[in-house]
């Protein structure tokens, strides 16, 4: 246990399955912003921001 | 405004937002980044290349403004108001809440060049070059700047082996084939 352990360098490679487990939960905290979709206040800027552009051409 | 403009910008929001989020540690903060991104993009649409990747060219108006505007003021609103601590709270209970609160703890502490390519690499889906493009640097600082995001991750997060991370059942489900 302890040799395991003294082996674990700074920067030494982490194995393919904990990378793909640390992959798994970024794209879950990721996508936990994702899934809420676009917020009202950017839906009404760009409708805002149409508008505008309407009025200028 | 071009409805092919318009549709790309918002189906970029929700990821905008997601990578905001990551850079600032705020919810509110980060949706004052994208509105501001928005509207400088929309401003500059012109200066925008049709046929390149919308999505790409936001994420780089979004990250060099927020350098230039956010980062000076970083340390002093980290989390004051509580408010990045309460978008923890709305995490799906199901999806192992107490675990994925640890990894957003151990991702806010790495460094913002690691977090940022770990992100956009990762997460965003974007490729290392594209990464390279929209944080001005080379590929080859993109690719050691993820291996040392994920190398510091595990270390914050005291991962020596597969085993150390909590059971979970979303995660668990992909290890079955190999668990039974």
């Amino acid at each position: 246990m302890q040799a395991a352990i003294d082996q674990k360098k700074p920067g030494a490679k982490l194995s393919r399955e904990i990378q793909a487990k640390l992959g798994q939960q970024l794209r879950a905290v990721y996508d936990d912003v994702v899934n809420q979709g676009v917020p009202d206040r950017f839906a009404a800027l760009l409708e805002q921001l149409d508008k505008s552009d309407k009025g200028n051409s | 405004m071009d409805p092919a403009v318009r549709q790309a910008v918002l189906n970029a929001i929700p990821s905008l937002r997601a990578f905001a989020i990551s850079l600032c540690g705020n919810v509110d903060r980060a949706d004052d980044l994208v509105q501001e991104t928005m509207l400088r993009a929309l401003a500059n649409i012109h200066s925008f290349q049709p046929g390149t990747n919308m999505s790409a060219w936001l994420f780089t108006i979004l990250r060099n403004h927020f350098r230039s505007e956010y980062r000076k003021r970083r340390r002093e609103v980290e989390d004051t108001d509580g408010s990045y601590a309460e978008s923890l709270k709305s995490h799906p209970e199901q999806q192992g809440h107490v675990e994925f609160n640890e990894f957003r703890e151990a991702l806010a502490k790495l460094p913002p060049d690691q977090r940022e390519a770990l992100i956009l690499v990762g997460a965003s889906g974007f490729s290392y070059e594209e990464a390279a493009n929209i944080c001005g640097c080379a590929v080859g600082t993109i690719k050691s700047r993820v291996n040392r995001a994920r190398t510091r991750l595990a270390e914050l997060m005291a991962i020596e082996t597969v085993d150390d991370f909590g059971p979970d059942r979303t995660t668990r489900a992909v290890l079955v084939g190999r668990d039974r």
